[in-house]
């Protein structure tokens, strides 16, 4: 109850006109940057900082909160009509949304992801709500040995999305792994795979990598075929979405939120395990498998829901603990220590004005989003209308800027473009792009955590599988990778009873 | 299209335009840069070597605000350049030779990662202006955790230094990596032996420490202020020469270890300047350095005023420069 009167208390704040205002402004800024692939909402928030410093702290969290929502809004865009992923975390809304723009629905995936955002942020914020302290300790309880034992999910539950072909789904996410090597090993510094170049000492950067694959491998294909295919405009189809399509992504919407919100409040967690994770999970409870791949409408639902959730999960450790657990994250703790405000523990007394509103802005901030972005989903999906030749030209560009925005080294545009080669062969050779994307971020982080955890252990195996929470997972995992062979041996042992009775 | 300029008016017009700009172009260009008394550097950069919302960022940032809001100088363009902790930047300095519009904020990161890495150019190849600010490491363990004061936990660590993991927020080379080491040193474990492992910055670790994943964390006092004063973290000890202020903790040094150690954050600029250049950018750092908006951003972020320019700040570099070589020769790396 008390927690209820503060946020009616932090309404009476978000809803004042200037606190409005600063929502709005958020929000347009956040969409129009997730839009833009490259520069991140993290790189946005904190070349807002010094401009924010004369502003009132409340005004400004509520700007940047908005910025964070928008751009997970924003990123999707992208993603679904150009195959061109904005974010890391809009890397999946991709893989079913673009087949589905492909084929004249982008409207549809655009308003599937748009509400799916609008569901995750609105369930995430009030988990945030009313879970913030116990998610909390939860999130300090998690360790190493615990992450490693999520990221052998993530991979298990990966393997089983490889496509038709396993042994070019394994080539993909090796090429993924290969590249996500090189840089600087975490642990101890040593260089790997940079051939003496300080620029590649910071590994190459996911946006790179999933641009490269995605967009520029695309446009190559596209060019190498336009001549025999007529370069004709895809179609666009009906704007809004059927009643068919809604009865078959809502229970996806509302599955987003239960696996994006504790993945957030996790140090290690982030947005892009569980908008995998939760593709997977759609892909196996779906009722219409043979869409996957042609465009599943529950395949942008699910992923998009748990990315926006995943965010409100972000905004827990944060406030609660002064944990950032993404770059965002910790740019806005950066910029609450501008302020003189540290966030964790006393947080919620010390400035319950500035944090109920900051938590009353993020509900506002989610209605305001969905307005801006329902009605501009067709408007969106009407640039499929140009011409192939341009629109392809205009992925480039738009793929160069955003390469170059990450860290404005030219020899970013010379890996880009290899990458983008890479794209191209493997689209030749029928190999998904997708495990390369997964095998780039879970392949280090895998590494980086099983080093801990056994560093923490003194080297001891028996370190990885010492918490309760870690056996667990693997127990699902063992589940998943035995379970044909248990379907198997079941029906054996029930075809054998059947003909025993007979 | 109705816009368009009548054709028989484009002559005398594009005639006028050009007029215009040979008769006031020069004297509007000149005006800026011929003012060369003042603090005011035209068309100065301030390059930051890590992401924006870091330590450098945001020093650099606010360093360039503060500065146009005194009115010393106005538009400074901060930009970025990540990579390698640092050391992209720093061989982009070095590289600027003779640049006197160009400047660089780091710290003791930088020194690190340009040994750890064995950047081609080290801090001995850049003109040192100015020590802005510094902040010490503290010593913390969670609330729950069974040391109470600084000498048992040392105690603990000598006897099996493998069994105690030390977190820190920075890669091996780093602030969090060096402090550390300097205190297994003080306390006669072989630095080889310590069992570090680094974090993706202080709030990655504070998860960790909480937790009891480690035996304890070292990261700068700003990260962690609020869980000490809220006794979710138990300070044991800082690693600089007083104690700070507000805080418990006894010094390194009082415990009967012999540490100092201060992270700290400084300018430096581009190899090959002119004295006048040199000056030019110092007296302008100077003068910020006096202003009262650099104090009221020093309050607000808590940082620790350790100004110290020039010469002085070269020799400074220099051993602190020797004291991480030494270190990470110990270590082998």
């Amino acid at each position: 109850m008390n927690a209820f009167s503060s946020l009616m208390d932090g309404f009476g704040t978000a809803l004042t006109p200037i606190n409005l205002l600063w929502a709005a402004v958020g929000v347009l800024l956040g969409t129009a940057i997730g839009v833009l692939p490259g520069i991140g909402p993290a790189m946005a928030v904190a070349l807002l900082l010094p401009v924010t410093y004369g502003l009132e702290p409340t005004g400004a969290f509520i700007m940047f909160a908005g910025i964070y929502y928008g751009a997970m809004f924003g990123g999707s865009t992208t993603s679904i009509l150009l195959n061109t992923p904005g974010e890391s975390a809009a890397v999946v809304a991709a893989m079913e949304g673009n087949p589905m723009a492909k084929s004249g629905r982008g409207a549809q995936a655009l308003a599937a992801a748009a509400i799916g955002h609008f569901a995750g942020g609105m369930i995430g914020t009030i988990l945030l709500v009313a879970l913030a302290p116990k998610v909390a300790d939860l999130a300090v309880d998690i360790g190493a040995p615990d992450y490693f034992a999520i990221m052998v999910l993530a991979f298990i539950a990966v393997t089983s999305v490889l496509g038709s072909s396993r042994i070019r789904g394994l080539a993909s996410l090796l090429i993924g792994l290969t590249l996500g090597l090189v840089g600087l090993d975490q642990m101890t510094g040593q260089q790997r795979l940079t051939f003496g170049s300080l620029q590649l000492a910071d590994g190459i950067d996911v946006v790179i990598v999933a641009v490269g694959l995605f967009a520029i491998g695309e446009a190559l294909w596209v060019a190498a075929h336009l001549r025999r295919t007529s370069g004709q405009a895809i179609p666009v189809g009906r704007p809004w979405l059927g009643k068919k399509d809604v009865r078959r992504t809502w229970k996806s919407w509302l599955r987003g939120p239960l696996i994006g919100f504790p993945f957030g409040a996790i140090p290690a967690g982030g947005a892009e395990i569980p908008t995998f994770l939760s593709y997977v999970a759609e892909k196996r409870l779906s009722k219409h498998k043979e869409e996957w791949g042609k465009g599943a409408i529950e395949g942008v639902a699910g992923p998009e829901s748990a990315s926006s959730a995943s965010a409100a999960g972000t905004l827990v450790s944060m406030l609660t603990l002064g944990l950032p657990t993404t770059a965002v994250a910790a740019v806005m703790l950066a910029a609450f220590q501008q302020y003189g405000i540290q966030p964790g523990p006393l947080l919620f007394e010390r400035e319950s004005e500035l944090v109920w509103g900051l938590i009353a802005s993020l509900f506002v901030g989610m209605v305001l989003l969905l307005a801006l972005n329902l009605p501009l989903a067709p408007v969106w999906a009407k640039l499929l209308r140009i011409p192939r030749p341009y629109l392809y030209a205009g992925i480039l560009f738009f793929a160069a800027v955003g390469a170059y925005a990450v860290g404005g080294e030219a020899l970013d545009l010379v890996i880009l473009l290899v990458i983008g080669l890479i794209g191209f062969g493997m689209r030749r050779y029928g190999l998904p792009v997708l495990p390369a994307v997964i095998g780039v971020i879970l392949g280090p982080n895998a590494e980086q955590q099983l080093r801990r955890a056994l560093q923490i252990s003194d080297g001891s195996v028996s370190g990885l599988v010492d918490t309760p929470f870690s056996v667990s997972v693997y127990a699902v995992v063992a589940l998943i990778v035995l379970w044909p062979l248990l379907r198997k041996l079941g029906r054996g042992v029930l075809k054998s009873r059947r003909s025993v009775e007979k | 299209m109705r816009l368009r300029t009548p054709r028989r008016l484009r002559v005398p017009l594009a005639l006028l335009g050009s007029a215009l700009l040979v008769l006031v172009g020069p004297p509007l260009l000149t005006t800026g840069s011929g003012d060369d008394t003042g603090t005011k550097i035209p068309g100065l950069r301030l390059m930051v070597p890590n992401t924006p919302g870091g330590g450098y960022d945001i020093t650099a940032r606010t360093a360039a605000k503060n500065a146009e809001d005194a009115g010393l100088t106005h538009n400074i363009e901060v930009f970025n350049l990540p990579g390698a902790g640092g050391t992209v930047g720093l061989s982009r300095l070095v590289g600027e030779h003779g640049n006197g519009k160009l400047a660089m904020s780091m710290g003791l990161g930088v020194v690190g990662a340009a040994r750890s890495n064995d950047a081609p150019k080290t801090l001995a190849d850049t003109t040192p202006i100015a020590r802005l600010t510094e902040e010490q490491d503290v010593v913390v363990v969670s609330k729950d955790s069974p040391y109470k004061t600084i000498g048992q936990l040392i105690d603990a660590w000598k006897e099996k230094p493998g069994k105690m993991p030390v977190g820190g927020g920075s890669s091996p080379g780093g602030p969090d990596h060096i402090a550390p080491m300097l205190m297994a040193r003080a306390a006669g474990i072989p630095p080889k032996d310590v069992n570090y492992i680094p974090f993706d910055g202080g709030g990655e670790l504070l998860a960790s420490i909480l937790g009891s994943k480690v035996a304890f964390g070292v990261s700068g006092v700003g990260e962690y202020l609020d869980q000490i004063k809220s006794g979710e973290l138990r300070l044991l000890a800082v690693t600089g020469p007083k104690r700070v202020k507000g805080l418990e903790g006894p010094t390194l040094k009082e415990s009967g270890y012999d540490v100092n150690f201060t992270n700290w954050r400084g300018i430096v600029a581009p190899p090959g300047l002119s004295d006048a250049e040199r000056d030019k950018l110092t007296s302008l750092i100077r003068k910020l350095h006096a202003s009262p908006e650099w104090r009221e951003s020093l309050k607000k972020n808590g940082w620790d005023d350790a100004f110290l320019t020039g010469g002085k700040f070269g020799d400074f570099l220099d051993a602190q420069d020797k004291r991480v070589v030494s270190v990470l020769k110990e270590l082998g790396l």
